[in-house]
């Protein structure tokens, strides 16, 4: 059956591509071989309902965890293919144009972004919160608040700066940063507050938990970028460093920030195409919206617990068959 | 091959830009050399002006990093144009999005006629090829092998895989092959092609993945055109070292007898340069792997997206199964096509050869339409787990170890080295880079060398260029001191060398990715890491060269030595090692260019300087300028590089053959 619907496929873009031809192929030529997730067919049941949809699975465990509940739900009971594609933040956008993306289930405001490809290109658009309100900050273990008074002022964080020397800053403090393609103000908020620090990237969520968990048993002085919602913090005592706080439009001049991140309301992002014709899997998305702690308990379970991204999104689905019915579409 | 002769352009002009009195005193070191003067004595005086140079002028005319220097907004004032004219240029509406449409298409068409026979089919088809190119050996290789991909859990993604490697292949070859061919008869253009080779495969993988999502989008059309930069420069530089070996007497025979060109290529040079060009084959699709990993950072189909997925999440259990499908299929196609292209010229395969194969293959797709497409669950062996664990426990139990290791290392060597770099004068270093070059390769390697590195500046990049030198260097020494060891013992020991054998060849066909890893595990987001990952990459070549280069030592002098009465260990210092100069800087040759390709890998694990650049120019849009620029400063930093250690190299050798057939070999 599937390969069946693979050479409809391709008898597709055949036909697109050859239609295309004589005002030349433009971007989203070809999409049949992307946003295949046209709407169920009519008369089948639920679980014979085709098409596929593309999740985006950006690199941090949260992130995963919507994206697997997403995707289980999609699959089995709304009958749906899932195709999960590893991809940084600001490549996944990129994916929308052509359709090899559909679905981003956790957006950190990212409104350049929004700008180029909702208002400019109208190649995406937005699909409601997913109920999870973000911030990123700076942490330190809750043992150095306790261990050093004002630790937690950032203007105070100069005075403490020998503390967070390592073999890779030198002879500056170290702020240890994750992903590469994470959203980061980093470099900006250590020029603008005249900061004695040095970003070290660590490469990873994985690299920024095994360290803030090293910094707790082993006593080990850091200060490192870091996210709520996380599981993190129920595993380990962190305090958030405080910055200026901020204000509407300090964070306009990427250059000029000298304030702390805005707390975000995460949202969903969805390309045109899937908003247009994605059916129920479309309903599904936009109707999806959980709590910090929902997110927190899956993403836990597949970090700590040993399972896989899928066993977690089941477990969680199997015990919260209330919060989730409200989604699917009848 | 890359000879002196094919310096690219930039460097020449840039070399007077180096002050005339720095430059002069090199100049003076060169033609001294032949003065009564002992050897050791101008180097070492070089090195006091050096060192003297340094204190004196230390932290003026350096040239810091700048976030925002102008090449990199004109890169991105370009990326912004790419972007606004994706469907209004025709550029792009006749051309650049019909070569998305067709490799797209292409790789659809691929992963369809894979996905058909089923698990069972498709292996029974590998069987069948194997079987028929290389006897039962082969067959049942390919059996085991392809069946492996199921148990490890991933058909699908090995199927995805193997379909976007052989559209990269295919269309790599339909485009080297021809081109290879005309190079192999045309030196002139064998010459204009080699620096662009050269660029192609110096060229960080990373730099050109965001120009690729820029043109093509993401998807399995982009990756597949990414791959085939890659893994065309093989396909290119064997078919013309294939076509230009054939025996002059034979084609001059050919056209004597009045063959015409096409007659004589036809039937005489392409028949006799059949092995070869089977090795060009077999070197394309070993590149086209090796880029399967990176390629999943722009949503490639397949393997590399748990190889990434394991990166994220610090989940070496998870990256493990994929890293060993990916060198199983390398070592099945690597089987297949060698034993295809070593057969003797004009012998066929038997009838019952045939047979069996096609039993083979018609048994497999009949079993597959029996048998669900799926493959059976149960057979499927899952160990991540006891993986993680076993990590977990070396970290545990290695923690102070592994801290000491790096922390010696970083303090000991790195640290002071990055400082000396980044706080020279750009002068100094320059005229270094130039007294070293022009020792041991001559004016000009030299002026190639110095050219090259002062381009990095008017890019914007000296500071991380030094940065990532620094890296590099430290990554060399330590690869060239273990690959000496190793491969000394290699060469005295035919036991050993008969155990390391298999761990060199998994260690070299391994995605880079799978042990950064551990790596990562064991010491942490630092430039150790980095290190670390680009050491164990680049050992297994370093280590053949120095094996082979004392084994073939020729016996006469090892036999006249041992008459004159040397122990073993100054049969080894004064005369294996001496005579074995050629092969171990041929060794370092190797070793830097591949340490320079995993340190900007190592931009992942927070090795900083170029590396980190290119990375974070292909994942944040606003770096997209810098990016591109740190992956051209890599390459200038490589060429660079290249040309200090192939002066030394060709100085004593007729050039050419040799450095061509060692980098072949090489499975990057």
């Amino acid at each position: 059956m599937r390969i069946a619907h693979r050479i409809r496929l391709l008898a597709g873009v055949l036909t697109l591509g050859l239609a295309a031809g004589c005002g030349g192929a433009t971007v989203d030529t070809g999409t049949g071989t992307g946003t295949a997730s046209a709407a169920p067919s009519a008369g089948g049941t639920q679980a014979s309902a085709g098409g596929t949809v593309k999740i985006a699975v950006n690199p941090w465990a949260g992130y995963e965890a919507s994206a697997a509940v997403i995707a289980h739900l999609l699959e089995e009971k709304l009958g749906y293919t899932v195709e999960k594609k590893e991809l940084a933040e600001q490549v996944s956008w990129e994916g929308f144009e052509n359709g090899d993306v559909d679905v981003i289930v956790e957006n950190w405001g990212h409104e350049d972004l929004k700008k180029t490809f909702i208002e400019d290109k109208k190649v995406a658009v937005e699909a409601g919160s997913t109920g999870n309100k973000g911030v990123i900050g700076w942490y330190i273990p809750k043992w150095m608040a306790d261990e050093y008074p004002g630790i937690t002022d950032y203007k105070n964080l100069n005075k403490y700066a020998h503390l967070f020397k390592t073999s890779e800053s030198g002879d500056k403090g170290q702020l240890l940063f994750g992903d590469p393609s994470y959203v980061s103000h980093e470099k900006a908020l250590i020029k603008n507050l005249k900061l004695d620090y040095k970003v070290v990237v660590g490469g990873s969520e994985a690299a920024l938990i095994e360290s803030a968990t090293q910094a707790q048993q082993q006593k080990k002085p850091l200060l490192f970028y870091f996210w709520d919602p996380h599981w993190l913090f129920s595993k380990v005592e962190l305090a958030r460093v405080s910055l200026p706080p901020y204000t509407e439009g300090c964070d306009a001049d990427a250059e000029k920030i000298a304030c702390d991140y805005a707390e975000l309301d995460l949202d969903k992002i969805v390309s045109k195409k899937f908003a247009d014709t994605g059916g129920k899997a479309y309903e599904l998305v936009k109707n999806f919206s959980w709590t910090n702690e929902h997110q927190n308990s899956v993403a836990n379970d597949i970090t700590n617990n040993g399972m896989s991204a899928e066993d977690a999104a089941k477990k969680w689905i199997d015990a919260n068959p209330d919060v989730w019915a409200a989604w699917v579409p009848k | 091959m890359t000879t002196s002769q094919a310096s690219p352009a930039p460097p020449a002009q840039a070399a007077p830009g180096a002050p005339p009195g720095s430059a002069g005193s090199a100049g003076s070191a060169g033609s001294a050399s032949s003065a009564g003067l002992p050897r050791w004595a101008l180097p070492l005086a070089g090195a006091a002006v050096a060192v003297a140079a340094y204190v004196a002028f230390r932290g003026t005319a350096t040239l810091p990093h700048d976030d925002d220097a102008a090449p990199f907004q004109l890169v991105n004032d370009l990326r912004a144009w790419v972007d606004a004219n994706r469907n209004r240029s025709p550029l792009f509406l006749f051309f650049v999005n019909y070569v998305r449409l067709f490799v797209g298409g292409l790789y659809d068409v691929f992963h369809l006629v894979l996905s058909l026979p089923g698990w069972a089919g498709l292996t029974g088809v590998a069987a069948g090829l194997g079987w028929l190119t290389g006897g039962r050996r082969i067959g049942l290789t390919a059996a085991l092998g392809f069946g492996s991909f199921g148990v490890l859990g991933l058909w699908e993604a090995s199927v995805a895989t193997l379909a976007l490697v052989l559209t990269a292949v295919l269309l790599s070859l339909l485009i080297g092959l021809p081109l290879g061919v005309w190079a192999g008869r045309s030196p002139r253009l064998r010459r204009l092609l080699a620096p662009v080779l050269d660029v192609m495969q110096i060229m960080p993988t990373f730099a050109y993945l965001a120009p690729m999502v820029l043109f093509f989008q993401i998807g399995p059309a982009s990756a597949a055109v990414a791959t085939m930069i890659y893994s065309i420069p093989p396909a290119i530089r064997i078919t013309a070292l294939a076509i230009e070996q054939v025996s002059a007497s034979a084609v001059e025979a050919s056209t004597s007898l009045g063959a015409t060109r096409w007659q004589t290529l036809r039937k005489v040079q392409l028949p006799m340069a059949r092995a070869t060009i089977g090795l060009a084959v077999n070197q394309t699709i070993m590149m086209a792997l090796s880029m399967v990993v990176i390629a999943a950072l722009i949503a490639a189909p397949g393997l590399g997206s748990d190889i990434i997925r394991g990166l994220t999440r610090a989940n070496v259990g998870l990256m493990l199964p994929a890293g060993v499908a990916i060198v199983v299929m390398a070592v099945v196609l690597d089987r297949i096509t060698m034993s295809a292209a070593t057969r003797a010229p004009y012998e066929t395969a038997g009838r019952t050869r045939w047979i069996v194969a096609g039993a083979l293959a018609v048994g497999g797709v009949a079993l597959g339409r029996a048998l669900p497409a799926e493959f059976p669950q149960e057979w499927v062996l899952r160990f991540a787990g006891p993986v993680n664990e076993a990590v977990a426990w070396a970290k545990f139990s290695w923690y102070g170890f592994t801290d000491a290791v790096r922390n010696l290392t970083t303090e000991a060597l790195l640290n002071p080295l990055q400082s000396v770099l980044t706080g020279s004068p750009w002068w100094l270093v320059s005229a270094v880079v130039l007294a070293v070059a022009w020792r041991t390769g001559g004016p000009r390697p030299a002026a190639v060398a110095v050219g090259c590195l002062l381009a990095t500046a008017p890019l914007g990049l000296w500071q991380h260029t030094m940065e990532t030198l620094t890296t590099v260097l430290v990554a060399v020494a330590l690869t060239l001191i273990a690959g000496l060891l190793l491969g000394i013992a290699a060469a005295r020991s035919p036991r050993f060398a008969a155990v390391q054998r298999p761990l060199l060849d998994a260690a070299q066909t391994m995605p880079a990715f799978v042990y950064l890893l551990p790596a990562l595990a064991l010491f942490g987001a630092t430039r150790f890491t980095a290190i670390f990952a680009s050491v164990i990459y680049a050992i297994p070549p370093v280590v053949r060269l120095v094996e082979d280069g004392i084994r073939n030592v020729s016996p006469a002098a090892v036999e006249a030595a041992l008459s004159c009465g040397s122990t073993d260990r100054q049969l080894l210092w004064k005369v294996r090692l001496p005579l074995a100069r050629r092969a171990i800087l041929l060794a370092a040759n190797q070793g830097i260019v591949m340490t320079l390709a995993m340190v900007v890998v190592g931009g992942l694990v927070g090795a900083g300087g170029l590396g980190y650049d290119v990375v974070s120019g292909f994942s944040q849009r606003s770096d997209f300028g810098m990016g591109f620029a740190a992956g051209v400063a890599t390459v200038l930093l490589g060429i660079m590089l290249d040309r200090i250690t192939q002066g030394a190299d060709e100085r004593n050798s007729t050039p050419g053959s040799n450095r061509m057939t060692t980098r072949k070999k090489r499975i990057a």
